[in-house]
């Protein structure tokens, strides 16, 4: 039995447009995906901003119900046992919000234990472990308020895992986290694979993904284009190759003859420090770099390199088709 | 079993909460003192120091009803601006045993509005208050706690629902003073009224604190009171699942 499994899962969305004529308008947020992960497994779900990422995660985790389509967790239907689901999974999202700032980490983690029916004589201990494991050990008793953001997400997970979840459904949860913060984060996500916990975890990092996850479904406008272990996706572009070109200001019209031309796989731009860089994903066996150049004759032309395709250009050349 | 506590420690951390925001803190203690200040002058121009008695618990309940009924509406509200409402609905509790112990706390506060505004009633217009039944009072103001919160569920539980519902707290603030007779008796409203006063658990916690302090009978106005404040949570627990499915239908609970 998979641990996760959703069947043409599907999310529409009512709002409403304009202030004095308001119009009804529906946003496809899901479009009918499926997919399977196994107990045990590292699933990341990648996908730009708007692609569907937490409505997913949100259907999966009972908060809200599908439009279409079904889900289960653990064998668990999502709807009609959601609180049965409830018992058995935790949930952290990234970023700052969803901690009660007034209180010291302490009683944010001893009212939500007390939420998740963790028996009163062990939630000291189970606190005590999470604390320790999570790096707030010693800061416990502070409020909240003064946390940095890296604090307050580790607080985070430290509450998804209280109730010792077998799943784990992780939104994002290094958004916004310093270099080492987002390491150590991340360390804690491997470390939970390790004790045997399923995860499905969202991300816009690459490497994050790369690094993680067991297998990765990209998602992109609420469908899922692509899915398989990273080096399944690495080697769906690998037999091309990528041309790199620094460009210090580039025209749309520019873009778009390159775009045009024949073996071009995908094209994007990317911000360094001083200049742009135009990423070109080609066909094997073309040799595109001087058609490359001749349609940048108007612009300043700085380094030219030719590389290997990273996951980052598989997900790029996924999610612009 | 695990319920109770549950309850007991939401309510003392709520109440933790509360007590350390500098904001509801003001909030709480500045404006029921102008309503009684109000009240004291009103009542002062009369000549019955019965009147200025009648006036003061009056005005203390008044203060206690303004903090529990604006609070409790936004009680949801605040829940999602911090993002933690989905997080309670996520754990596997009943909504309304979540729900409960939050407008528990925020009406217990309101102890804290009554106690201050007969002390300023004491200090600053010399009010002398005797109570008659120091026990039954004590018992009135718990039952009073007790329907306050059951009322402020009930709101609260609309809210989750209806984003725009928190003003429904501000609305109820005043009618409730005049319509549950905290400053002028039932008897001077039209009759048309009456059943609707009835009908408000504010009305018999407001008489049976009355009842005792002055040395009446309050236990049918009590009895009456908790009755009402029990059913209020009947209610609310009832349709604590109908709005939470309708919020997981709509994708309600995410925004702000
Ligand atoms: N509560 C809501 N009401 C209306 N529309 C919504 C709501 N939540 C999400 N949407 C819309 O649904 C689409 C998918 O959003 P979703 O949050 O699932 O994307 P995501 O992949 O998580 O994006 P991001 O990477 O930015 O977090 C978006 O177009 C978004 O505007
Ligand atoms: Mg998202």
């Amino acid at each position: 039995m998979a641990a996760i499994e959703a069947a043409e899962l599907r999310r529409t969305y009512k709002t409403h447009t304009g202030t004095f004529r308001r119009r009804a308008k529906e946003i496809e947020a899901v479009r009918g995906i499926s997919f399977a992960v196994e107990p045990g497994e590292l699933f990341g779900l990648l996908g730009p901003n708007g692609a569907g990422k937490t409505t997913t995660i949100k259907m999966l985790i009972t908060l809200l119900i599908p439009t279409g389509g079904s889900a289960r967790v653990l064998g668990l239907d999502v709807v009609h046992q959601a609180r049965e689901v409830r018992k058995r999974i935790g949930y952290v999202f990234g970023g700052e919000r969803g901690v009660y700032e007034r209180l010291s980490g302490y009683d944010n983690l001893r009212y939500f234990a007390e939420l998740y029916g963790v028996p009163a004589r062990e939630q000291k201990r189970r606190i005590e472990e999470l604390l320790e494991l999570v790096g707030l050990k010693g800061r416990e008793q502070e409020r909240a308020e003064g946390y940095s953001r890296g604090m307050k997400q580790r607080l985070h997970v430290a509450r998804g895992l209280l109730h010792d979840p077998e799943v784990l459904f992780l939104d994002e949860p290094t958004i916004g986290l310093d270099p080492v913060g987002a390491r150590e984060v991340r360390a804690t996500i491997a470390s939970l694979t390790e004790a045997g916990k399923t995860v499905l975890l969202t991300t816009h990092y690459m490497f994050e993904a790369d690094a993680l996850c067991d297998r990765i479904a990209v998602i992109s406008k609420g469908s899922i284009v692509a899915e398989g272990t990273p080096l399944d996706l690495k080697r769906g572009v690998a037999q091309g190759s990528v041309v790199e070109v620094e460009v210090f200001g580039i025209a749309d019209e520019a873009l778009e003859r390159v775009r045009a031309l024949g073996g071009v796989v995908a094209v994007a731009i990317e911000e360094r420090e001083q200049a742009q860089v135009l990423v070109v994903q080609t066909e094997p066996d073309v040799e595109l770099t001087q058609a490359i150049l001749s349609h940048l004759n108007g612009s300043d032309v700085g380094r030219i390199s030719r590389r290997e395709p990273t996951l980052e250009d598989a997900y790029v050349a996924l999610v612009s088709e | 079993m695990s319920s109770l506590r549950l309850l007991g420690v939401s309510w003392w951390l709520q109440f933790k909460m509360i007590m350390r925001s500098p904001f509801d803190g003001i909030g709480n203690v500045i404006y029921p003192l102008f309503f009684a200040t109000t009240a004291f002058f009103v009542f002062r121009a009369g000549d019955s120091p019965r009147t200025l008695i009648y006036a003061s618990f009056g005005a203390a309940v008044m203060g206690m009803w303004s903090s529990v009924s604006t609070s409790a509406g936004s009680a949801m509200q605040r829940e999602r601006w911090w993002g933690t409402l989905e997080l309670l609905v996520t754990t596997p509790r009943h909504f309304s045993l979540i729900l409960l112990p939050t407008t528990l706390g925020l009406a217990t506060v309101g102890i804290y509005n009554l106690a201050a505004t007969l002390l300023w009633g004491r200090f600053l217009f010399g009010v002398h208050l005797t109570i008659a039944h120091p026990l039954l009072f004590a018992l009135a103001i718990l039952g009073t706690v007790l329907s306050f919160a059951g009322l402020g569920f009930l709101f609260a539980v609309s809210f989750v629902r209806f984003r725009a519902a928190w003003v429904l707290g501000n609305f109820f603030e005043y009618p409730v003073w005049l319509i549950c007779g905290f400053l002028v008796p039932l008897s001077f409203l039209p009759g048309w009224v009456h059943p609707i006063s009835w009908a408000l658990a504010p009305t018999w916690g407001m008489s049976a604190i009355r009842e005792s302090a002055l040395g009446g009978s309050p236990l049918p106005d009590i009895g009456a009171c908790v009755g009402l404040g029990l059913g209020y949570v009947v209610v609310g627990v009832l349709v604590t699942d109908r709005v939470l499915r309708a919020a997981r239908v709509s994708g309600s609970l995410s925004l702000t």
